[in-house]
């Protein structure tokens, strides 16, 4: 059995407004579909052009737990220890469409939005773009330092 | 979709075994570079007892009682009109390879805006022990015509 983990990184050491990771990644339709073997939402807006179109989107679209995933790599690698992470939240906000051939860029930053002195967390907000917007939003992560 | 299913919960579904493989699969195709999450002589190292999930992993958990949800002909959801509005989960304790899982969704809330809906329901994740693991909130929102 496992205990509550704390990242190594000690809570003296950060401060609000402090860029603890950042990040790039290149979705692929290959991506999608990979996604979807592992988490076993294979809803057909991820990987059939016809019928994201007949559902009104603007083309396929990755799926909002693809991006929720990979935005929180960054400070799972910050932190050291994924089970540092105490609680995740975000708001899918606009949809990461995925083109065929050129995929989708999508940037990752994490900053220290908020510091809990009792608890010794720190409350790091994502920003997460694609195309020169925002994707996610009130993309907390919340870490136990140590 | 039928607003009355607010308040429902659904069966407890059957324990889900999580091997090291579908952990270092789901691993992958959230871009996790952490060794916490592949290597098991790392993951002990840093005191836990098998590999660490990543955070969103549970939503493999949360998925098959998306699906109970998805499929009840009462709730009258259509699977592809569905997209993700928001995602939280509050850990008490990260996954780890060799847990035995099982989850229970309950509908927290059916809202309608215009020609959408949004349901809203929580997932409580327990362990073999029955104790808590992981809620997982989700807030589906069923695209209508426009």
């Amino acid at each position: 059995m496992t205990a509550q983990t704390r990242s190594s990184v000690a809570f003296d050491s950060v401060t609000v407004g402090d860029i603890v990771a950042e990040r790039a990644v290149t979705l692929t339709r290959d991506s999608l579909v990979r996604y979807a073997g592992a988490s076993g939402d294979f809803n057909p807006i991820h990987y059939r052009d016809d019928i994201a179109a007949e559902v009104g989107l603007p083309g396929v679209i990755a799926h909002g737990m693809l991006t929720m995933g990979l935005a929180v790599q960054p400070v799972s690698d910050w932190a050291g220890d994924p089970a540092a992470v105490s609680d995740y939240q975000v708001k899918f906000t606009r949809p990461v469409v995925v083109d065929p051939v050129s995929g989708a860029d999508v940037s990752i930053a994490a900053k220290v939005g908020a510091l809990d002195e009792d608890a010794r967390e720190a409350r790091i907000d994502l920003t997460v773009t694609f195309d020169g917007a925002t994707v996610l939003g009130k993309a907390q992560v919340r870490v136990r330092l140590a | 979709m039928n607003t009355e299913i607010q308040g429902k919960s659904y069966p407890q579904t059957a324990p889900y075994a999580v091997g090291r493989e579908k952990v270092r699969e789901f691993a992958r195709a959230v871009f996790s570079t952490n060794p916490l999450s592949d290597n098991v002589e790392a993951a002990r190292a840093a005191g836990h007892a098998d590999l660490v999930a990543p955070p969103t992993f549970p939503v493999v958990i949360q998925e098959l009682t998306l699906q109970q949800l998805l499929a009840d002909p009462s709730a009258g959801i259509d699977f592809t009109r569905v997209v993700h509005g928001n995602q939280q989960f509050t850990y008490t304790r990260s996954v780890i390879a060799g847990d035995e899982l099982r989850a229970t969704l309950t509908v927290t809330s059916v809202k309608t805006l215009g020609a959408h809906s949004m349901v809203t329901s929580e997932t409580q994740i327990v362990d073999a022990d029955d104790l808590h693991v992981v809620t997982a909130i989700s807030t589906l929102v069923v695209r209508g015509d426009e």
